[in-house]
């Protein structure tokens, strides 16, 4: 399923996009696919055992992955995947 | 320091006996004031002219304006979230404000900090928001608390506020406010940037969720650059800090859909607004769970070597002087390894270096020379110091961070260059 990708600025520059489009029927296949293009991306969107990467929180659309089966959560046509990091600055 | 300023005696509440002082927020929120109008303060009459522009929006009117008189508010911070926070809050008339903070007032936060100008610049934050917030509202009941939120004061000073709004800079802060109004079922309206994002959410109402479940676990020292190293807009605290004063104002009178469930991420750069959903985690420690009782070593708990992204306190690293290493440069027999980005390298420079930026030191550790005595240098010496760290995990064992960075170069060595 072709879906998008949005990044933060603090990723944003390991795949010098912001957003860009990726394929796959579960989230951990949209991983998967913008790892393989951005590896450098991939080791902060997933661990060393290939689950999502801990200090990150991936929402499908408007969902938190981890309510909804992680990475093995389906994904449908043009679906938004976004990744929101912690951050504290104030 | 703990000192409470009085309100001048013209202005104490129209009719002090009358006055009681609600227990919490939503009390304050859910007064039904055509069923008991004296459990809200009176507004004088200067007051009442005052707030006119409150008094006219039916969703506020004179018993709205009340609640925010009764409101007892805590903002953790007076910087760059702080400043908007405490202005736009002091202004609309909330009644009580507290605000913490133990920093001094740096010409580098006057970008951002509009609370404060350039004759504080020197003088403590919060003595500067008091003569600032005292000018802006002198109906305003300040608190102020000098000193940094810990483990060992946060319940005492948290205690008795209705709310608290988080502008703080650092993530083991941000844990230590989030288990404290968990555990004292006090709301917390949050905040937080980065260069040209930020995000806002409200954390620890009665049902919703809290900070933890967000974000279970601190991300290691290092991986998220601080304002102070990454630079920040200077406009996104007060994007965001108004929508904090905004969400604290719309709980303070209960009316319009909170942030509680929902994170808001801001772009700037992108114009773009948009919300997404936080649940309530079960599993949570804090509000889940409850498995944590009593307020924990943030510090540990966050891996962190130092308090706020101070740059003036340095880490646990072998280091030298910019005179030493200018000494030494000037025999050869040291390498300067400056970690800085390439657009800060056009600001100051050191003399003679090798460039790699920090974020790539890992990929190009082969680079540089193990046989030689290598300088690790920045802007102000902590991300030096982590680069150190880096390179003694690496095997390096002649590393040196170079103290006090191009600051302390330019104090030392070189006073032609600007510092940044």
């Amino acid at each position: 399923m072709p879906a998008t990708l949005f990044l933060p600025a603090i990723l944003a520059r390991l795949a010098d996009h912001k957003q860009f489009a990726v394929s796959g029927a579960t989230v951990g296949e949209l991983v998967a696919d913008a790892a393989q293009r951005f590896p450098a991306l991939g080791s902060r969107l997933r661990d060393a055992n290939g689950e999502p990467y801990p200090f990150v929180t991936f929402y499908l659309n408007d969902e938190d992955i981890r309510f909804h089966g992680g990475f093995g959560a389906t994904v449908s046509d043009g679906d938004e995947l976004t990744v929101v990091p912690a951050i504290a600055g104030g | 320091m703990t000192t409470t300023v009085r309100v001048p005696e013209r202005r104490i509440l129209a009719d002090d006996s009358q006055y009681v002082s609600p227990d919490s927020l939503q009390a304050i929120a859910e007064t039904d004031v055509t069923a008991d109008p004296r459990k809200l303060p009176d507004l004088s009459h200067d007051e009442i002219l005052r707030y006119s522009r409150h008094l006219l929006l039916p969703d506020v009117g004179v018993e709205g304006q009340r609640k925010l008189k009764a409101a007892r508010v805590l903002l953790i911070g007076a910087g760059g979230l702080g400043s908007p926070l405490a202005l736009y809050l002091a202004a609309a008339g909330v009644g009580n404000i507290g605000i913490v903070d133990f920093d001094v007032v740096d010409v580098t936060n006057l970008q951002r900090q509009v609370l404060h100008g350039t004759s504080d610049v020197g003088r403590s934050k919060i003595e500067s928001a008091r003569k600032r917030l005292t000018d802006v509202n002198p109906f305003v009941l300040l608190t102020t608390y000098e000193e940094a939120l810990t483990s060992a004061n946060a319940m005492k000073i948290l205690q008795g506020y209705d709310l608290v709004v988080d502008g703080t800079d650092n993530f083991p802060t941000r844990y230590l406010v989030n288990d404290a109004c968990v555990l004292l079922g006090i709301p917390n309206v949050y905040g937080s940037i980065y260069r040209f994002e930020g995000q806002a959410s409200v954390f620890a109402t009665k049902d919703g969720p809290c900070y933890r479940c967000l974000y279970p676990e601190p991300p290691p020292p290092g991986l998220v650059p601080s304002c102070a190293e990454g630079g920040v807009l200077g406009v996104l605290p007060g994007l965001v800090g108004t929508i904090q004063a905004t969400e604290a104002i719309k709980l303070i009178l209960g009316i319009g859909e909170s942030l509680s469930g929902r994170l808001l991420l801001i772009d700037a750069l992108g114009a773009n607004f948009r919300t997404v959903m936080v649940r309530k985690d079960p599993a949570c420690p804090a509000c889940g769970t409850r498995k944590i009782t009593q307020l924990i070593d943030y510090e540990q708990f966050c891996g962190s070597p130092h308090v706020g992204g101070d740059p003036k306190v340095s880490l646990n690293v072998p280091e030298i002087t910019p005179t030493d290493a200018a000494a030494r440069l000037a025999k050869d027999e040291i390498d300067i390894v400056d970690v800085r980005e390439p657009h800060e390298l056009a600001i100051a420079k050191y003399p003679k270096v090798i460039a790699v930026p920090l974020g790539q030191l890992a990929d190009r550790i082969a680079e540089l020379p193990r046989d030689r005595d290598l300088v690790l240098a920045c802007r102000s010496g902590v991300r030096s110091a982590k680069a150190v760290q880096q390179l003694q995990a690496a095997g390096f064992t002649r590393v040196w961070n170079l103290a006090g960075g191009i600051h302390r170069w330019i104090e030392e060595v070189d006073p032609s260059q600007p510092k940044y």
